[in-house]
């Protein structure tokens, strides 16, 4: 990947949790404003990996790393990153829908609140643009007083983006968003990524393959800890070079 | 996906491979028995192998729908992916050879009654060596063996020599001989008819190694690499 399109570089990460080796010399280009999908069986680490790129593992006590995440030039990994604006840049949406028990506005206006913005007139607009983004507007906009726990699955999960791109953040990180969600709401969600990286550097593991092929410009696949191959999402499920990718994605194992 | 899921797919697979063998086997006689009618200038023989075409029409329909079942069913990615859409490739380039069996069915009938051009000696070698293409790419096919599949490309080089040489020679005879103008030309065509058969015998094996290795190798850079 040319180096000015590369938005996150990661070099020799190894990741244990105690003694648990998870993730072993990961080198990986993640290419700016463009899907990223993860894919691998249970336990092949891609979720682990997932969240270094926004130091989610920090809250797990054992958890040690070795290596460096570089996020344009910046090292997540450092010890003198500010986290707290390293999540900023980096959001992070999850497999169910955790809408905060507020409404619908405060759901969104939570982050920008956070970052200090007060002005009335300004989070109206931040709320109204981040979820037109996130294909919720028309749905919401006559009930934003009411708690965002009552929306449907698909919608809680909109707002659950909504909220994550309400704070501008350069990449978006989803761990299987589509997951607990029925065929047509994941549709609007896979539609809403390639949407959203017009603006956005997405990174999405997912368990469904076919989902990986719909959405996806590049594809990592992950076995046992190790980055097994990255390349165009097309090449990977058409004719991928390791014998491993092909007997995962033609479902002979995971 | 489930071990029972995999299995289930597997049998599929191997379903429609044997209806391209079935398909091919077909397609391979109609084009012997098509030149046999002619060289025996046995017309009841070439309207068999009419007949026949229509059945292989079936049949690819029959192998198309079944793709078609099978992607729906399994949505398959890498080697299933090019195994399914590789095998709709080869239905057509097998129903095409079916059809230049009837096209030299019905010249046989056309011609059966004239005196021959010539003795037919290089036809039925050409129609050998495209059958024997088709079996060896069919073989490939059952036994997952691109390297014999490749093996097919300089294969035709034989049927091109063969082509240029009946040219050749039907040319000096037309000279010659007007009253075997029509033959003449008759037989050109079938000449060509069996050039063009062994190009869809070559596609197949292109086919089938790009199912099992997962690249492309054309045919043409070998044609091309050898003209050089």
């Amino acid at each position: 990947m040319d180096s000015d399109k590369v938005q996150i570089r990661t070099l020799g990460l190894d990741l244990y949790y105690g003694y648990a080796h998870v993730l072993k010399k990961i080198e990986l280009d993640i290419g700016r404003r463009a899907v990223t999908a993860f894919i691998g069986p249970s336990g092949c680490g891609k979720s682990s990996y997932l969240r270094c790129l926004n130091r989610m593992n920090d809250f797990i006590p054992s958890a040690r790393i070795t290596g460096r995440i570089e996020l344009e030039g910046m090292d997540i990994l450092s010890a003198e990153t500010d986290v707290i604006a390293l999540r900023r840049r980096v959001g992070m949406v999850f497999q169910r829908p955790n809408p905060f028990p507020m409404s619908i506005y405060d759901n969104v206006a939570y982050g920008p609140r956070l970052n200090g913005i007060k002005d009335k007139e300004r989070l109206d607009e931040i709320v109204k643009r981040s979820l037109n983004a996130a294909a919720l507007w028309d749905e919401v906009k006559i009930k934003l007083n009411q708690p965002g726990t009552g929306l449907s699955g698909g919608q809680q999960q909109r707002l659950c983006i909504a909220r994550a791109i309400a704070t501008e953040p350069d990449v978006l990180l989803m761990d299987e968003p589509t997951s607990a969600l029925d065929p047509m709401a994941t549709a609007r969600i896979e539609e809403l990524v390639r949407e959203l990286k017009e603006h956005y550097t997405v990174v999405i593991v997912t368990h469904n393959m076919q989902q990986a092929a719909r959405i996806s410009d590049m594809t990592a696949f992950f076995l046992l800890g190790e980055l097994i191959e990255y390349d165009r999402t097309a090449r990977i499920f058409t004719s991928p070079s390791d014998k491993r990718t092909e007997d995962y994605i033609s479902g002979r194992f995971g | 996906m489930t071990i029972n899921t995999r299995k289930r797919l597997e049998s599929d697979l191997d379903e429609l491979k044997r209806m391209i063998f079935l398909m091919g086997r077909m397609a391979g006689s109609a084009l012997e028995n098509a030149v046999t009618a002619l060289k025996d200038r046995n017309i009841e023989a070439a309207r068999r192998v009419l007949e026949s075409d229509d059945l292989i029409d079936e049949l690819e329909e029959k192998i198309d729908n079944c793709c078609m079942e099978f992607a729906a069913r399994y949505q398959p990615l890498g080697e299933d992916l090019r195994a399914v859409t590789s095998l709709m490739h080869i239905a057509v380039d097998l129903e095409r050879i079916g059809d230049y069996g009837g096209n030299i069915a019905k010249v046989a009938i056309e011609i059966a009654h004239r005196e021959p051009a010539k003795p037919l000696v290089d036809i039925p070698r050409m129609v050998d060596q495209v059958v024997k293409m088709l079996k060896t790419a069919l073989t490939a096919l059952d036994t997952r063996s691109p390297e014999l599949a490749l093996s097919v490309f300089p294969m035709d080089d034989r049927v091109d020599d063969l082509e240029k040489d009946i040219a050749r020679e039907l040319f000096e005879i037309l000279m010659e001989n007007p009253e075997r103008i029509e033959q003449s030309f008759q037989l050109m065509n079938v000449s060509r008819t069996l050039e063009r058969a062994g190009d869809h015998a070559t596609n197949v094996a292109e086919r089938v190694a790009y199912m099992y290795t997962g690249k492309t190798t054309r045919a043409s850079l070998h044609r091309r690499k050898r003209e050089e």
